[in-house]
């Protein structure tokens, strides 16, 4: 041992130009990093870093300056030349302008009553389907099944439905939004493939012990796959409260339009929204007529996906993929 | 509990007529000598209408999904008939006269209808460049990070946008890109002559590519960072021991896991080459004009709900609809053929 350590003080070691202190390695590397992966380029972290900051960016800047126009005044919305990005005065007029009745408050109560009772009906239409062809063998599955994967590959196209609706009286009423859509096969097999997954040992003890199918879907397969079930709820409702084209096809009078589409004519398009002064033509051919109110509306159609999002959101990569899969 | 198996099953349904009226004694009968799985244990063959009593619960369950699909996708379907007919809603589908191929002969030499075919294939053509791959970059960059709170906090945020309608999105773009959106207006303060991003048409396809990926392409990324996940560590450790380094490990590992994915989802847009963002390219079509925002379906939304040429718009949308079925059968074909899995298995 003495004599090692007196030929190494005899021949120093030459020292690495770019050695690093423990310490600065650690943090360099971070507490998740698998062993076997080498050290992170400092340069690398930095471009890495700055890459997902702007893409995070680039997707909550637009959220943040339509709310913070939406809350603004009329005179910030002039100073700024459009969308508010540095904050003025904080006001909510915008919002009690378009909640005090008239056409939005409507809208947005029609819009929530469609995206209730369809979300309702598609998830409970669907997961009965999904149960229903979900256990193998049973009688005519896959006759059935084929049933629904045809819609899949192919729809029968928008004339002929538009004819359906309009033969069946469905014109300028609430169904004709609900209905043609109400079962979507690929949110079938989503939730077929799960209740499928669920292990058979335990519902076939249930029947041994004389639960019927109902009793089984109802306590056994439908409390074992929530997640599941929660994430095609969010597909159909976020697809009810987001349409906006069923309804330009069917609803004419427009006292019954849903938010989107009251969106698409008053803000998008820029006609003058009737009655309550709320769409005061303004200057430069009314580019910035009621800015903060028109955002409002904006604000509002996005509201309840902000709300149920996050409380769906940690199941998605489950659902998704499973019917991506498996479909 | 299903005694027949699922080739039994399907010879139950054909076999059916036979089985008639003798019900549930049948059940307990020995099995006939033709019966199939003979060898081993001979398998009971179940009559159709004792399986159909059975399986009741799970037919009724099944039932209200197939008659909401039964009036609302197969008599539509029927529907199309109109394509060949003289339609006019005055007198029905039932005694409107037939003309034949007529429609489809006005469709295929109609140059607005070439126009929007052409403008379709372009959109798609120009997605696939600009936008098919930034759903796997994405991943790939995200998939490096490794502090599991930051990530799921990352991917919460680029998932948000695709659950906007695209009336918010479209409005968010012409607010910022618009003549009369934040970016002009600034311009123009600054002394500049301003623009109009939302009614250039030289820009267009550039605007919607936009638009797609920042509704879409965060989105896009859930299903290949679900790929990512199920790569085994091992094989980049074992990379690491024969001198692999991130790129390569990036090539011979990460990429290769995500192949199928890529390739599942390349069939799925080409089998889709037909359909581009229709409720984008609607609420856009009057601001930039006809020339570059007429895609197959805002074609035959207004020749048809529009100018209520019924048939006509019929004949075109079936078209597309039968050209769309056979893109998507052919990429599937290939994938089979190049050895993937394609969307569906060969039963």
């Amino acid at each position: 041992m003495r004599i090692e350590s007196e030929t190494v003080a005899e021949k120093p070691v030459r020292k690495l130009p770019h050695r690093r202190s423990d310490r600065y390695r650690a943090l360099l590397r971070g507490k998740n990093r698998p062993v076997w992966e080498e050290d992170p380029n400092p340069l690398g972290l930095v471009v890495k870093g700055v890459a997902l900051l702007l893409i995070v960016l680039t997707v909550l800047f637009p959220l943040y300056t339509v709310v913070l126009t939406s809350l603004s005044t009329q005179a910030d919305v002039v100073r700024s030349g459009g969308l508010v990005i540095v904050p003025g005065g904080l006001s909510l007029s915008a919002y009690t302008q378009i909640l005090s009745g008239g056409i939005v408050t409507r809208a947005t109560i029609v819009s929530i009553g469609i995206t209730v009772v369809g979300t309702v009906l598609s998830t409970t239409v669907s997961v009965l389907a999904a149960y229903g062809l979900s256990r193998p063998g049973s009688f005519a599955h896959r006759p059935l099944l084929f049933l629904f994967l045809i819609t899949m590959f192919f729809g029968a196209g928008m004339i002929p439905t538009y004819l359906l609706v309009s033969n069946l009286g469905l014109i300028d009423s609430y169904w004709s939004l609900i209905l043609p859509g109400a079962v979507s096969a690929f949110n079938v097999l989503i939730l077929r493939a799960f209740f499928m997954g669920v292990d058979r040992s335990i519902t076939d003890a249930a029947r041994i012990d004389g639960a019927g199918d109902w009793r089984i879907l109802g306590q056994i397969v439908l409390p074992m796959s929530k997640a599941v079930v929660a994430v095609v709820a969010l597909f159909y409702g976020v697809g009810y409260w987001n349409a906006f084209f069923n309804a330009m096809l069917y609803i004419n009078d427009n006292a019954k339009w849903p938010l989107q589409l009251v969106l698409r004519s008053y803000v998008l398009q820029g006609v003058t929204l009737p009655g309550s002064g709320v769409g005061q033509v303004d200057i430069d051919d009314g580019a910035v007529t009621g800015l903060p109110v028109k955002m409002a509306v904006m604000v509002l159609a996005i509201i309840p996906i902000l709300v149920v999002y996050p409380m769906v959101q940690r199941h998605f990569t489950k659902g998704v993929i499973f019917g991506a899969i498996k479909g | 509990m299903s005694v027949a198996s699922s080739t039994a099953s399907t010879e139950d349904t054909t076999g059916a007529p036979d089985a008639g009226g003798t019900a549930a004694g049948m059940a307990s009968t020995p099995p006939p000598p033709s019966a199939p799985g003979a060898g081993g244990v001979p398998r009971r063959k179940i009559p159709w209408t004792t399986r159909m009593r059975r399986d009741r619960s799970l037919l009724i369950m099944v039932a209200p999904a197939v008659l909401l699909l039964a009036v609302f996708a197969y008599v539509p379907m029927a529907g199309n008939v109109v394509a060949w007919q003289d339609y006019s809603p005055y007198v029905g589908i039932r005694n409107s006269p037939f003309i034949g191929w007529a429609n489809f002969e006005r469709v295929f030499t109609n140059p607005l209808f070439l126009d929007a075919v052409a403008n379709t294939l372009v959109i798609t053509a120009f997605q696939l460049v600009f936008f098919f791959p930034v759903p796997i970059v994405l991943a790939l960059l995200l998939n490096s990070v490794l502090t599991p709170g930051l990530r799921t906090t990352i991917q919460s945020i680029v998932y948000l946008p695709h659950f906007f309608s695209w009336v918010i999105v479209v409005t968010i773009f012409q607010q910022i890109f618009g003549g009369a959106g934040v970016l002009a207006s600034r311009m123009r303060d600054a002394g500049y002559t301003g623009f109009d991003l939302m009614t250039n048409p030289d820009t267009f396809l550039l605007l919607i590519t936009a638009q797609s990926v920042w509704k879409d392409a965060g989105w896009g990324i859930i299903i290949f960072l679900a790929a990512l996940a199920t790569v085994d560590p091992q094989l980049y450790e074992a990379s690491v021991v024969d001198g692999a380094g991130r790129w390569r490990r990036m090539w011979h590992v990460t990429l290769p896991a995500m192949r199928p994915v890529i390739i599942l989802l390349l069939i799925l847009r080409l089998g889709d080459s037909l359909t581009v963002g229709f409720e984008q390219l609607i609420l856009q079509r009057g601001a930039v004009g006809v020339d570059v925002a007429e895609v197959l379906d805002t074609f035959v939304y207004y020749q048809g709900v529009v100018n209520g040429d019924w048939a006509f718009a019929a004949a075109a949308g079936l078209v597309k609809g039968l050209v769309s079925l056979a893109l998507v059968l052919g990429a599937n074909k290939l994938a089979h053929l190049v050895g993937e899995a394609g969307v569906y298995q060969r039963a």
